[in-house]
């Protein structure tokens, strides 16, 4: 492994990596739980529109929710079953807000629905993304991106590089590195057909360098092919798309613009494996890998349905062996706590580590901020955190915004690096949805002082047109009124005539 | 001493006449002082300023007719923006004013409704849909939750709902910091 | 539910930079103590004792936990730096009075650690410097230039006491520093390598205070290796006052001393590795803390040369930290994906 022609981002930093306990077991399968809750929002965009009703019998891969619109993904029945209710369920969400959810009780005889394997090499594109859309796959590295939309590309767009993360930076998860190494076969196939739909010349594969099996499973699946393995430094968030494309290419995304723009496309190891399935094998997305490790009595990887309660995969890891029974999701330095140990497993869900006071102390008390400035050599995209929180924390949120508060990725490697152990990013998460608060606030203002406008103009304008009527009908009166004077006057002069003739008439 | 006077008398009209020139020069032309103000009122129409809607109100403010506290919807954050707009002192929201609810959105109980149309009238924002002797329903995402066709409704159909949160609108909070809570924990 | 991410770090403490930031002094002033005697210490620990008094009291007042304010070194740093900065010889009232000076009116007016608009040693510095000017700049004689060294002693009584000793011993322990001596002396029509001459005059900078300073960049280059501090402010500072002082020696060597003299003379190290670096006061952006060492240096030049005082680094550090927010304002570095 040789770093070659890389190009080095400013900071991030290097945390222990923690990744060995979890790789140690092979990826096992995840039995099927007694009760799957599969909620309808596991994706960005348009919750998925649910086509079952409680009593109906599903089968493996059967489509329960559709997605709603083009931004949206489609919800398969991880097994087979009975659809046991439709109801508001806690998530996996740093909220801890229920949602909808479709509850299925499976039937432990897990039978397919007719797979349909797509021969993606005769059917054109729009065919191919029309039937990606019924796949359910989103992007499963986190981002829950629909991926249909990442391969739908506009006539006057082209793309030249497909890029594939698996660079899996964050410590702890392992999800990613363990399917490389059993599935990289899948994934160089998945990555070809990718390459195919986008029409892309290249296909370079983005690996940090402490994956050494891993690199060496792809490179043996690459042998044929022209996909390039290309190896970057270990140094966190190298997995963060824009970051990967700096590394490997030497090209920054430029502010407000996404990386098609400029012809080149990102997807997950994970993400193009699912593809080779749905297209290849007929499988729609039901299952992901994921890390389970921190606290646990055994770390491993585990392939589980969507849907199924984390319990159950903490029970197959050996369970807890900590007190405080606390678990995040996802890594720890973007992770969250998890609201309770009953939550599904969704598409998100690359990582769950048991948290615990060893592994993450409590956070240290917090000092003033010395502007020492080492998150701003820490910050990968180079903002000066330190001007952020100090707009943040006195909620001078116009200012936040000036300096560029939403070119943050949240990556927290501020924090990490704070010698007053500032809770840095909590203040730009804060900061961040509370000025799209406002300004949706601000919109539903402006809207409702256009109606408000509007319905003083309609009152305004039927009030003239009322006047105008009355004063035709008043007008109107008058002619007629006018009129008959003037046949009073005629008859009247008709009638002296009349006289003065009869008086002629009697002289 | 005469010197003093002089070069003091000087330098001040000269400088009064830089002071002068630039304010001509550079003139900011910006929106017009009502439409500012409109900008930071919260367009709720609910008339709880005393004037028949927040353009109305926005033009007292401007006149220096009314004050800058009299909008319950805006609380004492748009009090803020306004007294920092029109560079007066900040004053606490007038509690005869009413005070700052939570956000909420009227809801027609249907099975009440009669149809009589009397809060179509009312509503500031044409939120309301319906005809005569037809049910009524209130289009939530338009409603501002202005409490206007609370009173016309003859038969009491109409109650307020608080806005909740859900996993859509839900924000992250104002991190707990503080290093004195902190020595205690 | 919290949502503390990231649940790691990887980060020195405060306290631990600010006592990495003593250690980097210890070897500036062990040289100072061969060079001058322990009168140095004496004032080191007074102004240490002050400084913790002064603050616990100052944070009682203001209801904020005492402890870790005061484990966070950042006030000892302060007060260490002032009794480097006033001469070993001044009574013992003086570095009392100037520290809590600094922490009253350098940090805690401000709002405390963090908050503080100018270095608070150069605070309690400057204000010492034009109270008593006299006091001020009667610098002590390196022992070796002593008819008879000065004993420790002797120092303890003028630092407690000068009016135990006798006139005569106090001027001889004292003495105008090399700068103030170019200074007055060029006023009086002679030049240069005359002046040069005179026995506090060493190889390149003041006879022991070459030497000091020589102390001062070791503990700097401490900071750099443990990343205390970047290159920007002191590469900026010294290559700054070099290059000036340079260019009027060019022009006129009899005036003007060589670049050399300019930066291993007076406080020039001790600013460039410890003052200009103290974060909170500086600006935080690489290029704007190249334009803050620099612009100090010019000013630092400006006020030896033809100021009223012999030497600049107060009044010029205090008048850049008021333009640091402007600077940091200014030199916004490009953002990833940004033109």
């Amino acid at each position: 492994m040789q770093l070659k022609n890389i190009f080095k981002f400013n900071g991030g930093v290097h945390p222990d990596e923690n990744k060995s306990a979890s790789t140690r077991h092979p990826i096992a399968k995840l039995a099927i739980p007694k009760k799957l809750v599969l909620p309808l929002r596991q994706h960005v965009g348009h919750v998925a529109k649910v086509k079952v009703k409680p009593g109906d019998q599903v089968l493996k891969g059967q489509m329960i929710a559709e997605a709603d619109g083009n931004i949206s993904a489609s919800i398969h029945a991880p097994t087979s079953g009975k659809i046991l209710k439709i109801s508001e369920e806690i998530l996996p969400h740093p909220s801890g807000l229920p949602d909808f959810c479709i509850t299925i009780e499976p039937d432990f005889e897990d039978t397919w629905i007719e797979k349909k394997p797509i021969s993606w090499k005769k059917i054109d594109r729009a065919q191919l993304i029309e039937a990606l859309t019924q796949s359910g796959i989103v992007g499963l590295g986190g981002a829950v991106f629909p991926t249909h939309m990442k391969l739908k590309i506009n006539q006057n767009q082209t793309i030249h590089t497909l890029v594939i993360n698996a660079a899996e930076c964050e410590p702890f998860i392992t999800c990613d590195d363990m399917l490389m190494r059993e599935r990289a076969d899948e994934i160089i196939q998945g990555a070809l057909i990718t390459q195919s739909i986008l029409g892309a010349e290249k296909c370079v594969v983005g690996i940090e360098d402490n994956k050494i099996e891993s690199y060496e499973a792809l490179k043996k699946a690459a042998q044929k092919t022209t996909v390039e393995i290309k190896v970057v430094p270990t140094l966190y968030p190298s997995g963060d798309a824009k970051r990967l494309i700096y590394l490997l290419m030497g090209i920054e995304v430029p502010k407000e613009k996404r990386s098609v723009d400029l012809g080149i496309q990102v997807f997950n190891v994970a993400t193009v494996a699912a593809i080779y399935r749905y297209l290849e094998l007929g499988e729609p997305s039901i299952s992901r890998i994921v890390t389970i490790t921190g606290a646990v009595k055994t770390p491993q990887n585990f392939e589980v349905l969507f849907g199924t309660p984390l319990s159950d995969l903490i029970n197959a890891a050996g369970g807890s062996s900590s007190k405080t029974k606390k678990f995040i999701m996802g890594g720890p330095m973007m992770g969250f706590d998890l609201p309770s140990i009953h939550v599904p497993v969704t598409k998100a869900m690359n990582c769950v580590i048991e948290s615990s006071p060893e592994l993450f102390p409590d956070p240290k008390p917090v000092m003033p901020c010395i502007r020492c400035a080492r998150c701003a050599d820490a910050c990968p995209v180079n903002l000066q955190p330190q001007e952020l929180y100090w707009f943040s924390k006195s909620s001078q949120l116009e200012k936040a915004r000036e300096y560029n508060l939403f070119d943050c990725i949240e990556c927290g490697c501020c924090t990490y690096v704070c010698p007053s152990n500032i809770p840095l990013v909590q203040f730009y998460r804060y900061a961040k949805s509370e000025i799209i608060a406002q300004d949706k606030s601000k919109e539903a203002a402006n809207t409702a002082r256009e109606r408000n406008e509007f319905r003083l103009a309609r009152i305004e304008r039927e009030k003239k047109e009322r006047a105008e009527r009355n004063a035709q009908k008043a007008l109107g009166a008058q002619e007629k009124q006018a009129e008959d004077e003037k046949k009073s006057t005629i008859a009247a002069a008709m009638e002296r005539v009349k006289q003065n003739q009869q008086e002629n008439v009697k002289n | 001493m005469i010197m003093a006077l002089l070069v003091m008398i000087f330098l001040a009209i000269l400088l009064g006449l830089v002071l002068g020139y630039s304010a001509i020069k550079f003139k900011v032309d910006g929106d017009p002082m009502v439409a500012r103000i409109d900008a930071i009122l919260p367009q709720t129409q609910c008339g709880q300023c005393g004037y028949p809607g927040c353009k109305p109100y926005a033009t007292a403010i401007a006149k220096g007719e009314a004050d800058i506290n009299q909008c319950p919807p805006g609380g004492d954050a748009g009090a803020k923006a306004l007294a920092e707009l029109m560079g007066v002192e900040f004053k606490p929201l007038n509690e005869e004013h009413g005070i700052q609810k939570p956000k909420s959105v009227a809801l027609i109980d249907e099975l009440t409704c009669i149809g009589c149309t009397l809060c179509i009238q009312a509503c500031p924002v044409d939120a309301i849909l319906g005809a005569a002797k037809q049910m009524h329903t209130i289009i939530a995402s338009e409603c501002t939750g202005c409490e206007l066709c609370l009173p016309p409704c003859p038969v009491d159909c109409i109650t307020m709902e608080p806005v909740l949160e859900n996993s859509e609108s839900w924000k992250w909070k104002y991190p707990i910091y503080n290093i004195q809570k902190a020595q205690k924990a | 539910m919290e949502n503390r991410s990231p649940y790691i770090v990887n980060a020195p403490s405060v306290s631990t930079i600010m006592l990495k930031v003593l250690l980097a002094l210890i070897p500036g002033i062990a040289l100072y103590v061969y060079v001058f005697g322990l009168g140095v210490i004496i004032n080191i620990l007074l102004a240490s004792l002050t400084v913790i008094m002064t603050e616990s009291v100052i944070l009682a007042i203001r209801k904020l936990p005492i402890k870790p304010f005061i484990t966070d070194g950042s006030a000892l740093v302060t007060a260490w730096l002032l009794a480097l900065s006033i001469p070993s010889i001044a009574p013992w009232w003086i570095i009392v009075l100037g520290t809590l000076l600094c922490i009253t009116f350098g940090k805690h007016v401000y709002g405390g650690l963090g908050y503080n608009l100018f270095n608070p040693a150069m605070v309690g510095y400057a204000i010492l410097l034009i109270s008593f000017p006299s006091i001020m700049t009667h610098w002590q004689i390196p022992n070796n230039l002593m008819a008879s060294p000065s004993d420790w002693l002797d120092q303890i009584r003028v630092i407690f006491n000068s009016n135990l000793l006798p006139k005569e011993t106090l001027d001889a322990m004292s003495s105008a520093t090399p700068l103030d001596y170019i200074k007055t002396q060029l006023t009086l029509n002679q030049p240069l390598n005359t002046i040069q001459q005179d026995k506090i005059f060493g190889f390149i900078g003041g006879r022991g205070l070459e030497l000091i300073n020589l102390g001062y960049l070791a503990g700097g280059l401490y900071l750099f290796k443990e990343k205390i501090i970047s290159w920007h402010l002191p590469v900026a500072f010294l290559s700054t006052l070099f290059l000036t002082a340079l260019l009027f020696n060019v022009l006129a060597p009899d005036t003007f001393a060589s670049p050399l003299f300019h930066i291993m003379s007076g406080g020039s190290m001790l600013c460039a590795f410890f003052i200009i670096t103290d974060p909170v006061s500086a600006p935080t952006t690489p290029k704007g803390k190249i334009y803050f060492g620099a612009g100090i240096a010019l000013l630092v030049f400006i006020i030896r040369i033809f100021g009223g005082y012999p030497e600049g680094i107060a009044f010029a550090v205090l008048l850049f930290n008021i333009c640091a927010p402007l600077i940091d304002s200014l030199t916004q570095p490009r953002i990833f994906g940004h033109k």
